[in-house]
């Protein structure tokens, strides 16, 4: 019996990714209750799906026909504004951020203003930057002074966050250095800690840049500037000729954007 | 490291005359351009309003606080919706993106053309956004959750697939090879040497995207595509600031909550 055994050799599997079998089963089925309820809340009507299909044969066929020329100086400036708007809260954001970026470094502040800063960044980073705009749209009106202000109060959190991990992870012993000439606050920042991590920065603006300009392209929906809100109307319009040559152009310019952007940080580091 | 000698004493320098010139050009050219957009974006904005902000502002924020606590009894179902949009958008992009990540691939590609088809795919998809992509399939499929579930699916697909081929290129091709050497067949190789190099890191990338999509599926329903942002569009709407302080604190609690348990997921994986 054993001798049969050993020569038959036992099927090998590979060890499964969780070893506890209970947590290993327990989560497969929770998970395909999960995914059942969850379909089964989703309204699925085959009618309007049905409906739906066709009317994406339509949407398609128009989309395979991209109108440029018939809306085109409005597509141009509304493109012209979105990339304005990224360009200069890229610019405002960061210029604020080196400020905010110490007051949330634990090695560089005293408590409380570490906090506030950490406070800042959290609520920056939680909210979908369409959300921001909203509430931008309704204080300072209709434009893209709203838009400015909500992609500099996202692209403050971005780079205030990385910027403050990187001042926490600084070489002491250079600080320590420039501190020992007698320097004061502001120059040992200037001279020990800024030329540690703004290298690092140029690329981080130009990613920043990047997503800025993906933003910059549908914060219109809301009516915080830009190409947004035309392809908003264009699809409420049923003009799809127009909506498809502006998704078009929003993609080749995130396109040649993150190329550029990609080929400069290559340059510089 | 340039030194000018100034009445005998030696000053130092970063930067010699040439390189410091192009420094201040450059420094020059981006003020500048600064200057011109600022004046683009000033020239279109309506600065009554601007001018009115802080008003507008503590009205809003006396309208808002404390929030409505008694609207979150209404809330719970467009926060189900909201799930279910993250949720199922992702497992459906999950679907969609592991084999565009294998076909992407360099070292589990078919053919060089597949290839750059799983390329296209990947570029594409990640460069729309997903509220377009939203706005999209609201006029196609109509208001309702599917858009929103959709729209989540096909943004994410990019990302993913992006961190998923990535990380297939960055496998242990020496585990290949061995399993290879046994004589077993491409379904063999995939399954025993790749997959299981692979597996963690495509469950951590798709716990992440979860993380992110959950805060994305709250902002579709601002065109239309379901969840809690629809209940958000409808109170500002109406200007009801208890009601929006309300659904952003439950906004903010539930991407704080979805972060701690991405976060306790992916370290579990490790």
């Amino acid at each position: 019996m054993a001798q049969s055994f050993t020569m038959k050799g036992r099927k090998w599997s590979p060890p499964p990714l969780i070893k506890n079998p209970w947590i290993r089963y327990g989560l497969i089925i929770g998970g395909l209750i999960y995914f059942a309820f969850a379909i089964s809340t989703l309204n699925l009507d085959p009618s309007r799906i049905q409906r739906g299909i066709e009317r994406s044969g339509r949407l398609l066929l128009a989309f395979l026909q991209p109108d440029f020329a018939t809306r085109g100086s409005i597509i141009f400036t509304g493109m012209l504004e979105s990339v304005t708007m990224a360009a200069i809260s890229t610019v405002i954001g960061f210029i604020i951020a080196v400020p905010v970026a110490f007051g949330a470094a634990r090695n560089m502040v005293p408590t409380p203003i570490y906090v506030v800063c950490r406070g800042l960044i959290a609520l920056s980073r939680t909210f979908q930057e369409v959300i921001i705009a909203i509430l931008f749209v309704v204080m300072f009106g209709f434009g893209p002074f709203a838009g400015v202000l909500t992609l500099s109060f996202g692209s403050l959190g971005f780079f205030s966050k990385l910027l403050a991990e990187d001042i926490e992870e600084i070489d002491e012993e250079q600080v320590e250095a420039i501190r020992a000439t007698g320097a004061s606050w502001l120059q040992m920042i200037t001279f020990a800690v800024l030329p540690q991590v703004l290298p690092r920065m140029v690329g981080l603006t130009l990613y920043r840049f990047d997503i800025n300009i993906r933003e910059a392209a549908i914060l219109g929906i809301v009516g915080a500037g830009g190409i947004g809100s035309t392809l908003n109307t264009s699809l409420r319009r049923y003009d799809y000729e127009t909506s498809s040559a502006i998704i078009l152009i929003i993609i080749a310019l995130v396109m040649v954007v993150e190329l550029t952007s990609g080929w400069i940080r290559k340059k510089v580091q | 490291m340039p030194v000018i000698y100034q009445n005998g004493t030696r000053i130092w320098q970063v930067r010699n005359q040439k390189e410091t010139l192009i420094q201040y050009a450059l420094w020059l050219a981006l003020v500048v351009l600064m200057v011109i957009c600022g004046k683009f974006i000033a020239d279109r904005t309506t600065w009554v309003f601007v001018l009115d902000a802080p008003r507008q502002g503590a009205e809003m924020l006396s309208r808002g606080v404390p929030p409505n606590f008694g609207y979150m009894s209404r809330l719970w179902g467009s926060l189900w919706d909201t799930l279910t949009i993250a949720t199922l958008g992702t497992a459906l992009s999950f679907l969609i993106a592991v084999p565009v990540a294998f076909l992407a691939a360099r070292n589990t590609t078919p053919h060089p053309i597949v290839r750059y088809l799983g390329l296209l795919t990947i570029v594409s998809t990640r460069s729309i956004n997903s509220l377009i992509w939203a706005l999209v399939l609201v006029v196609i499929l109509g208001p309702g959750v599917l858009a929103g579930t959709l729209a989540i699916a096909l943004r994410s697909v990019g990302f993913m697939g992006k961190l998923m081929f990535e990380g297939i290129e960055e496998i242990d091709e020496e585990s290949v090879e061995a399993v290879r050497s046994t004589g077993a067949s491409g379904a063999q190789v995939l399954s025993y040497a790749i997959w299981p190099q692979v597996i963690t890191n495509i469950l951590g990338v798709t716990i992440y995207r979860w993380d992110i999509n959950l805060r994305e599926s709250t902002v579709v329903g601002l065109v239309g595509a379901g969840g809690i942002g629809l209940q958000l569009d409808a109170s500002i709407n109406t200007l009801r600031w208890a009601q929006v302080s309300m659904i952003l604190l439950v906004i903010f609690v539930s991407v704080f909550i979805s972060e701690w348990i991405s976060a306790k997921a992916r370290e579990a994986l490790i």
